[in-house]
């Protein structure tokens, strides 16, 4: 068998966030970009079930749809353990674009088990995912924060309001998984980091595809304010934010 | 000149810094408070290849330039400058003179080893009579055809009791001064050796610091490192590379205590302000962020002639000397910065600043430092 | 033309996120000047998909299929499809929750339609049709165009309310077209969870301090961590003192944590807490002096004594979870 994983390269969590161009464009200067965090998690949950079910597992790609400074974060996952990389060369616009171009890979090389992070932390789209389940009219089972390989058998575990689901699927299928899939991430050894340098990063060129949306337009929330006092008198007050605001009830 | 980092070399550091941050972190006060040795985070950092980082990939080691052992060291200072010591000593100390004057059976016996962490380094040269003058060694060699009978006592030797392949400088030639002293791998199981209890550190609690006691110890001749004579000349040597080693671990301790301090600075309100906001904090903080900026430039130039085949022996003992007073220096400014917080364990201040001192006084004083520059300067 | 929901049901009912999707269906329909119409899938009564035209749904299409056991992927997909298709819907709506995230970006390609997760209002525009949704996780806010025809949103809950609008609904059943090929997936077993929430992994955190004034007197705390999902922890000298685990001390040296919302009760702010706290999204605090240090971190605040405050507290949100 062999696993996908699509990994997104996003700005690092702590970044402070800027825009330019009359608040019409991310302001990438000096950002340090990172793997998805969702998306390294799925990495970390293939490398493990491809350690612990013997040969099963052919091989664990990663794929990223992107220019040419993406590639440090496809090497950071080569060396963390996945055995080959692609590139896409294409600037990643839209969801259904993005989805259309690993769609126009897969469909080339064929892959039995394709992960993707849950959203992005960037655009928080949640939406790659599930597109590319449908272009490829493969099964999809997202919010998967358990993956299993037993005997060939393909094993998930879904989070669902209030619980959670086991679900038995066919091959291919597309998981969309969250927190939960694996621990944490790994950090990567000297051997890995020593290994990456030989091992695989092919670049594909970019299939046509339509882009369906785009941002015009970002606005930052309005600083923190000052602690608003609510009167103890009136918790009523503070069940409203709860409810209107934080969206906590 | 390319103040660049190459993406290696950011992958390299910011694998020590998620580990340092994730893992070292969670019982550096403990181990502190208990002087325990860190058993579990070494065999992490071992599988991870810290251990045999700069060691050839032929040998099983990650083939890794000194930068980027700099890096590593740096960040794992940061936080724990204890398991940092351990990691430099096994590195700089002992690998890497097994590397580069080892037979090529030392090598294939020793730095697979060293190399997979599954033993760890510990470099003996200092002894009670003999710290800064490093020539007047009193343990012998006595040469016995086919081995040699080792005999006298180390001082203050990192890794003593979690190390087992120890690198011994002794006299053979006590008649030809330091001419007379010879290297030798000797493995801690080897009959005759034994330890005094752990010392009761300052600082750098969890690394263990031991005497180490020799009576009759036999040595096989081919354990001898380079030719009759050399040990002194390697020691040396070892100790151009071990010093870069102190001082990226200096400057990871002035950058931990600068950074604890750049924060606590913004969230801390005195007179209806973050304490940033008056001056005396802020220009506090300005000194530290350039010493701490001219330390890192000191230990990375040292790092690259190294890695550019250039004479490194002045350069590191610059950065060495620098490092260690800046990380002081910083240290201190850290508590003060802190104030009544800085002096209680919980910030981690005051731990700072007590691992800080020591490393203007191992692998060469910062008195020794001068005198190693000054005689550069003459050459 | 029409503006085609989708509302989940659980267990044959619905759920405030339903009501506040279909009223969300119906402003855009009337923006739009054509009407919402619901998909619902899974046996409802009809009794509760008539409370779908209370708040504004003008036809309700019912699919049931025996085959359907929890959630298909691929089956609930060309269901939604078909009856976006007969229904003529120009924009289809998903709430953004779990359900709503695994079908919309299918339906979306199925459609060829522009997507936008996360939307929190109304279009700012219908031509171009621009809406704003959250981004860089909440960090900023961003205003995205769907240049398509057809449109995918899903809406983010809570971020509009349910308005009623007497709408008289029709309903009707309609037998979509379905192979075995659309039931790829199976689902084995449903795991209800009763576990407590774990901290570092908790959206909602409910917190105390020496306010608590003892061992003894926790009970409130856990009631409402229990009513808001939430996870339970401390400061350090309450752990120190043994009335709580030390599993549960957040702070410098305890666990750090970064929920979205962070109640912080009887507890001062010493500096080395609001370490363990500042990634916090919301900070809301409970202490009886006004002056102390955590309502610099916090954005609402209630000055009073934890042992009033919170009864009416719990009382109240209960009040409001009933709704």
């Amino acid at each position: 068998m062999k696993i996908l994983i699509c990994l997104s390269n996003v700005p690092d969590t702590t970044t402070k966030i800027k825009f330019t161009g009359d608040n019409t464009q991310f302001d990438a200067a000096g950002v340090q970009w990172i793997i998805n965090p969702w998306d390294e998690l799925a990495l970390t949950r293939a490398l493990e079930i491809k350690e612990t079910s013997g040969t099963t597992i052919e091989k664990v790609t990663v794929l990223t749809v992107g220019k040419a400074d993406t590639e440090p974060t496809l090497r950071k996952a080569l060396a963390i353990g996945a055995d080959d990389a692609v590139r896409i060369d294409a600037e990643p616009k839209d969801a259904y674009q993005v989805a259309a171009q690993i769609t126009g890979f897969v469909k080339e090389q064929p892959y039995d088990i394709i992960l993707c992070g849950i959203e992005s932390s960037d655009y928080n789209g949640s939406t790659v995912g599930g597109m590319l389940a449908e272009f490829l009219d493969s099964p999809s089972v997202s919010s998967v924060s358990g993956l299993f390989l037993e005997n060939g058998q393909i094993r998930l575990n879904r989070e669902i309001d209030g619980g959670q689901e086991v679900l038995e699927t066919m091959i291919p299928f597309v998981a969309i998984v969250q927190k939960g899939i694996a621990k944490e991430p790994r950090i990567p050894s000297m051997r890995g980091i020593m290994m990456a340098r030989s091992k695989p990063l092919t670049v594909k060129p970019a299939v046509a595809a339509d882009e369906l949306t785009g941002f015009t337009a970002f606005e930052l929330p309005p600083p923190h304010a000052k602690c608003k006092m609510i009167d103890a008198e009136n918790v009523g007050e503070l069940v409203k934010v709860f409810r209107n605001e934080l969206k906590i009830i | 000149m390319d103040f660049n980092l190459t993406e290696e070399q950011l992958m390299i550091r910011q694998a020590a810094k998620d580990y340092a941050e994730r893992e070292l972190i969670k019982d550096v006060l403990e181990r502190d408070a208990k002087g325990e040795f860190p058993w579990q985070h070494a065999k992490n950092l071992a599988e991870l290849g810290f251990f045999g980082m700069m060691i050839d990939p032929k040998y099983g080691g990650g083939g890794m330039d000194t930068l980027s052992y700099i890096l590593a060291i740096e960040e794992f200072s940061k936080i724990d400058a204890a398991m940092a010591v351990v990691i430099s000593v096994h590195n700089s100390l002992v690998s890497y003179g097994v590397e580069k004057y080892g037979t090529e059976e030392q090598k294939e016996k020793y730095l697979p080893v060293l190399a997979s962490g599954s033993r760890i380094g510990a470099f003996l040269l200092s002894e009670p009579e003999a710290g800064s003058d490093a020539s007047y060694q009193k343990t012998t060699a006595e040469d016995k055809g086919d081995h040699y009978l080792l005999n006298g006592t180390k001082n203050w030797i990192s890794n003593a009791g979690s190390g087992s392949v120890y690198i011994v400088m002794a006299h053979t030639h006590p008649e030809l001064g330091h001419k007379g002293i010879n290297a030798f791998i000797v493995e801690k199981e080897w009959a005759g050796i034994s330890l005094a209890p752990h010392e009761d550190k300052m600082g750098l609690r969890s690394s263990d610091t031991h005497s180490v006691m020799f009576t009759d110890v036999k040595v096989p001749r081919e354990n001898r490192i380079g030719a009759d004579g050399f040990g002194f000349k390697y020691a040396m040597k070892m100790l151009e590379g071990g010093r870069m080693g102190i001082a990226a671990q200096a400057t990871g301790i002035a950058a931990g205590a600068f950074e604890r301090s750049l924060q606590y600075a913004q969230e801390r309100k005195a007179f209806g302000k973050p304490i940033i906001e008056h001056q005396a904090i802020a220009f506090k903080l300005a000194d530290m962020a350039v010493k701490l900026e001219a330390a890192r430039n000191f230990v990375y130039k040292a790092a690259w002639l190294k890695d550019t085949g250039q004479p490194y022996g002045q350069a590191s003992s610059m950065a060495k000397l620098y490092c260690a007073d800046a990380a002081m220096e910083i240290t201190t400014e850290a508590v003060q910065i802190h104030g009544g917080y800085g002096y209680v364990k919980e910030y981690h201040v005051e731990r700072l600043m007590r691992e800080a001192k020591v490393t203007q006084i191992y692998e060469g004083t910062s008195e020794i430092q001068r005198i190693v520059i000054a005689r550069g300067l003459v050459r | 033309m029409s503006v085609l929901a989708f509302t989940e049901n659980w267990d044959g009912k619905f759920k405030k996120i339903s009501f506040e999707l279909v009223s969300y269906a119906h402003q855009l329909a009337a923006q739009m000047n054509t009407n919402a119409v619901v998909v619902s899938i899974g046996n409802v009564p009809e009794e509760e998909l008539k409370k779908l035209g209370h708040y504004g749904a003008s036809k309700i299409v019912r699919v049931e299929d025996n085959r359907i056991s929890g959630l298909i992927n691929k089956a609930f997909t060309a269901i939604i499809a078909q009856v976006a298709e007969k229904e003529g819907a120009d924009v289809v709506v998903f709430s953004h929750n779990f359900t709503g995230k695994a079908l919309a970006p299918r339906v979306a390609v199925r459609l060829r339609a522009g997507m936008a997760s996360g939307v929190n209002a109304l279009p700012d525009s219908l031509d171009p049709f621009v809406v704003k949704k959250g981004v860089f996780t909440g960090k900023a806010i961003g205003h995205i165009t769907i240049k398509s025809a057809k449109k995918v949103l899903t809406l983010f809950p809570n971020s509009v309310e349910a308005i009623e609008a007497d709408e008289n609904a029709v309903i009707e059943t309609f037998t979509p077209q379905l192979s075995d090929a659309h039931f790829a997936t199976k689902v084995l077993e449903v795991k209800k969870v009763t576990d407590k929430v774990l901290l570092t992994d908790a959206e909602v955190v409910v917190s105390g301090g020496r306010g608590m004034k003892g061992a003894d007197k926790w009970a409130p705390l856990e009631e409402l961590a229990g009513l808001l999902g939430a996870a339970i922890a401390c400061t350090r000298p309450v752990s120190d003192e043994g009335w709580r685990p030390h599993g549960e001390h957040v702070g410098q040296t305890g666990k750090i944590v970064a929920p979205n919302v962070y109640l912080a009760f009887g507890i001062s702010g010493a500096i080395q807490h609001l370490g363990g706290i500042s990634a916090s999204k919301h900070i809301i605090a409970v202490n009886t002096d006004k002056d102390a240090p955590i309502f610099e971190a916090a954005e609402y605040g209630i000055v009073g004594d934890v042992q009033q405050v919170l009864p009416k507290l719990i009382e109240a949100v209960r009040e409001a979870k009933k709704q």
